[in-house]
């Protein structure tokens, strides 16, 4: 079963984040992992371009599926994990460790996103 | 949430139970994976994995004029067709576009089965029976020479495929007759005490049997395969990986690659369309004729040279070097996806028969962007014969 760890935010796109200090890490969470099976591919953002609340950051792609990414919140990407170029498959193996996406310098508040306990009831609604 | 229109495999609990993710396909819930599509994958290519087919058609065609009618209207030569073998062949309209791929299963001399797509099951039906609405078959039928049978309902289907599919099915008590089957041939039998038909026919590129069993058999045959299979690493699999072997062997998907849009020769199923056989088919005139005018696109393998994934779908172009495209598509995508076995990113599509070449250099457009790609050799992947 999918567990979403307590210290993070999430948003209805399955993207989670992190707070580190004046940045703010981003990643899909363990159930849109989970729907999209084997992750091939993923497209980044360059370091520097400017993000706004929900806008689109890229794509990733399962052997089977093309999902975009959507950011939680508005600023400018600092930092992207180059090494999913070559081992895009460090998102199914681990999405809230050496799976995360980007970091993203915030120039928005995080206040308005989900806590574990309300994305977990998010996904309840799904699947009713 | 699930449609009540969906229909159901006899294997539906079993899917459930092995944690199989259920979705919608051609009107049946079917199992989308269960371990994941890239071990699925692997384990058919080495070992052996299972599939449930069961939503695949079937219809009992016999009778003295059986061999005849059925020649008339698919592309094949039947008459070269010996009892205990299958054919893969393609059923067209006048106008030579196509109805379906079938395989043609020879039972015997005035005995026949065929295999059809699940979502042309009443297309072909209607095509071939006269109670649904068929024309071809009405006077053979009113001389008694011809009786038809839809069985798609009592009928699920298996399919074991791998390079450890016979060992799997002697684990599992088959039958001599049946493990010792050459390709494309079928018999009559028992495996693991349950009756089926068995043939060495299968959807994967890779060696293997498909076993038409009784649907109240079905789970038991499943759980037994599984099971000799086992210590071979054996993998129940699902709809993506059947999708990823069959790309990789360059095996057509009805609503892809062809359809009511596409003849079989522009599809490059040329070795499949007998147009000197002895017996006239629906479509034949028109294929000639499609024939001598010269295909103008054709159905070409590419592997992808720049980073991304040609999909379904996607626009195909003239390699320019441009990073957008500036002008219109010329072709078009029909199936595309990263190979596992291969390791790279490949796809069918068709393209104008300037760029049908082996290392033309084409565009994909993927979400705005050109993407350099170009055409190979297919089947991208072929099997090591033992």
């Amino acid at each position: 079963m999918a567990s979403y760890p307590s210290d993070l935010k999430y948003t209805k796109d399955h993207e989670w984040a992190r707070i580190e200090g004046d940045l703010v890490r981003v990643g899909i969470t363990s159930h849109a992992v989970e729907q999209l099976g084997d992750i091939t591919l993923l497209d980044l953002p360059k370091v520097g371009a400017k993000l706004e609340v929900h806008g689109n950051f890229g794509t990733v792609e399962s052997v089977k599926a093309v999902s975009e990414l959507f950011s939680p919140i508005a600023g400018e990407v600092v930092e992207i994990n180059a090494e999913l170029n070559d081992k895009p498959e460090l998102v199914n193996d681990d999405t809230y460790g050496k799976g995360w996406l980007i970091v993203i310098k915030p120039s928005s508040s995080l206040d308005f996103l989900m806590d574990a306990a309300a994305y977990e009831a998010f996904l309840g609604s799904l699947d009713h | 949430m699930t449609s009540p229109t969906l229909r159901r495999t006899p294997l539906f609990d079993a899917h459930k139970a092995l944690g199989g993710r259920i979705v919608p396909f051609a009107g049946w819930e079917l199992p989308v994976q269960y371990a994941g599509l890239l071990k699925e994958h692997a384990a058919v290519r080495t070992a052996a994995g299972l599939f449930d087919v069961s939503h695949m058609g079937e219809m009992k065609i016999e009778g003295a004029a059986s061999e005849e009618f059925i020649d008339s209207l698919v592309t094949g030569d039947l008459t070269q067709l010996a009892d205990g073998k299958a054919l893969y062949t393609v059923a067209c309209k006048e106008d030579g576009t196509i109805l379906d791929d079938l395989i043609v299963y020879r039972r015997g001399r005035e005995k026949f089965m065929i295999v059809m797509n699940a979502s042309n099951r009443d297309k072909i039906a209607a095509h071939f029976d006269p109670s649904r609405g068929g024309a071809h078959s009405k006077a053979f039928v009113e001389k008694g020479t011809l009786t038809f049978a839809d069985i798609s309902d009592e009928t699920a289907l298996l399919a074991l495929q791998g390079p450890k599919a016979v060992e799997v099915m002697k684990h599992a008590q088959a039958d001599d007759a049946i493990t010792s089957l050459t390709s494309f041939s079928l018999t009559e039998g028992t495996v693991a005490g349950v009756r089926v038909i068995a043939a060495r026919t299968g959807y994967t590129a890779e060696d293997g049997f498909e076993l038409f069993v009784h649907p109240e058999d079905a789970t038991r045959l499943w759980n037994a395969l599984l099971a000799a299979g086992k210590p071979i690493g054996i993998e129940p699999c699902g709809l993506g990986a059947r999708d990823t072997l069959r790309l990789e062997g360059r095996l057509s998907l009805y609503g892809n690659e062809i359809d009511e849009t596409t003849n079989p020769l522009e599809a490059g199923l040329g070795w499949v369309t007998k147009l000197d056989k002895p017996r006239d088919f629906l479509g034949k005139k028109a294929l000639i004729a499609i024939k001598d005018a010269g295909l103008t696109r054709k159905i070409v393998g590419f592997q992808m040279v720049g980073r991304g994934i040609g999909r379904h779908g996607y626009p195909i172009h003239a390699w320019t070097g441009e990073e957008t495209p500036s002008s219109a598509p010329v072709g078009v995508v029909t199936s595309g996806s990263p190979a596992p076995t291969l390791d790279t990113n490949i796809g069918l599509g068709y393209v104008p028969a300037a760029l049908a070449e082996v290392g033309s250099k084409i565009g994909i457009e993927i979400r705005g962007k050109l993407i350099e790609a170009v055409v190979v050799k297919t089947p991208f992947y072929k099997r090591q014969k033992s």
